[in-house]
């Protein structure tokens, strides 16, 4: 495996505001990476220094390699699609003749394969395309281009679930036929999740978490009964998120559970529910710094 | 996404995906030296990683129930299905007999009428189920 993208010690200051800190990340390429984390937490920052279009403050950047700043060699291999991505004043069918001129490994055979899917007019002005359309011209944009570094901005502002779908479906077809390096920043973490290879968490300008995506299945473990049950089950676990009503108590154990422990769990009359990887981000971003990183380790 | 091929959270894929395909082993769906499926046929089907498709594939490979045909792909090996099968019937008092005879304890149910619980639900099943599977 070669390293596609490689981060080190990346800061990024506004003003007062640091949006990211000493981020350093290494990126394989040819595999699928999910970008995970609240709004505001980096994850756009970090895309558009990746695909060249903003300056760090401090720390370097390598994508194949070299600078993708100011580096047409470098951004030619990759393509940014962002999330209400703007277009000049073209048709579609124009929009997708000027894309195929700037990527050289660009398919207009599934460009058109991909119209087609989303029904997208080729003919249509972008400027009157709904907002739903124009993310899907994006992601037309973004799979045709084939390029080597393929970075998706929630590429999905005003899709249906349909349309969505069609998009994992498409993005695993021809990751299939031409595996490439694709980041994937989303919010809708559980309907993206078994594409990915690795996640990335940021929280607040900083990379909370990174793990293989199959190694968080199971990880933690939503634990719910009667009180003295839960506390006996749980006693010596790492334990987040107690809530409780009348003698009920439900929380999430961290920590993978283990044949005899679902059996005891089991006999003292508990339910187990595995936590979605969406929920494990969501309880992961209100514990401290580090937390999941020993408990998986 | 709760999704259609019914993959379920907190097992990780690959293990799911090697459990599908030696259950449809043991079941007879895929016949000893027939094709399985290829990690991107799987990675499709599941809308999963085609890594985490292969790694499943690889994870029955490595245990000896397939066999790679160079440049042709994976096929069941010979002696899978019996293997298979033997595991399940070793792990079948743990995972059927054990709960059964806990909640009928729970149930205040006792020895005499369980036995004849589980011999009404025999007699309930079809003929031709009742000689088990064979190999």
């Amino acid at each position: 495996m070669t390293t596609a993208i490689s981060v080190s010690g990346l800061t990024r200051r506004y003003r007062d505001h640091l949006a990211l800190d000493q981020v350093s990340l290494e990126v394989e390429s040819r595999s699928i990476i999910g970008l995970l984390g609240r709004n505001g937490a980096g994850k756009t920052t970090l895309l558009r220094i990746l695909a060249g279009q903003e300056f760090p403050s401090s720390g370097s950047v390598l994508v194949h390699g070299a600078a993708p700043a100011e580096n047409e060699a470098v951004l030619r291999r990759m393509v940014f699609v962002r999330e209400d991505q703007t277009y000049p004043d073209f048709r579609v069918r124009h929009a997708l003749r000027v894309a195929s001129w700037f990527y050289p490994h660009w398919s207009a055979e599934l460009a058109d394969a991909l119209l087609a899917d989303f029904g997208l007019p080729a003919g249509r002005p972008v400027k009157k395309l709904s907002r739903g359309m124009r993310s899907a011209l994006g992601i037309v944009i973004g799979l045709a281009a084939r390029a080597e570094v393929t970075m998706f901005d929630e590429p999905y502002a005003g899709l249906d679930a349909v349309a969505r779908q069609i998009f994992y479906d498409r993005l695993l077809a021809d990751y299939a036929e031409h595996p490439r390096t694709i980041l994937l920043s989303t919010h809708l973490i559980d309907e993206a999740a078994g594409l990915l290879e690795r996640v990335v968490v940021i929280d607040r300008g900083r990379i909370a978490l990174t793990a293989d995506a199959d190694d968080l299945r199971g990880v933690a473990t939503a634990v719910s009964g009667p009180m003295l049950a839960v506390d006996e089950f749980t006693a010596g676990r790492v334990v987040w998120d107690r809530r409780r009503v009348a003698s009920r108590v439900s929380v999430v154990v961290v920590g993978g559970l283990d044949e005899a422990d679902r059996l005891r769990a089991g006999s003292l009359h508990l339910d187990l529910t595995p936590l979605t990887l969406q929920q494990l981000v969501v309880q992961a971003a209100a514990q401290p710094a580090d937390t999941l990183e020993r408990t998986s380790a | 996404m709760p999704d259609v091929a019914g993959l379920e959270e907190g097992t990780p894929l690959f293990a799911q995906i090697a459990g599908r395909l030696a259950e449809e082993i043991a079941d007879g769906g895929l016949a000893e030296g027939e094709r399985v499926p290829s990690m991107n046929e799987l990675a499709a089907f599941y809308r999963i990683n085609p890594a985490t498709a292969a790694k499943g594939i690889n994870l029955l490979a490595d245990d000896g129930l397939l066999e790679k045909r160079r440049g042709i792909g994976m096929f069941v090996a010979s002696g899978a299905r019996r293997r298979l099968l033997g595991q399940r019937r070793e792990r079948f008092a743990a995972h059927y007999v054990e709960p059964l005879v806990t909640e009928a304890a729970r149930l205040g149910i006792d020895t005499d009428d369980l036995i004849a619980l589980v011999r009404q639900s025999l007699q309930a099943l079809p003929l031709t189920s009742q000689g088990g599977i064979t190999v």
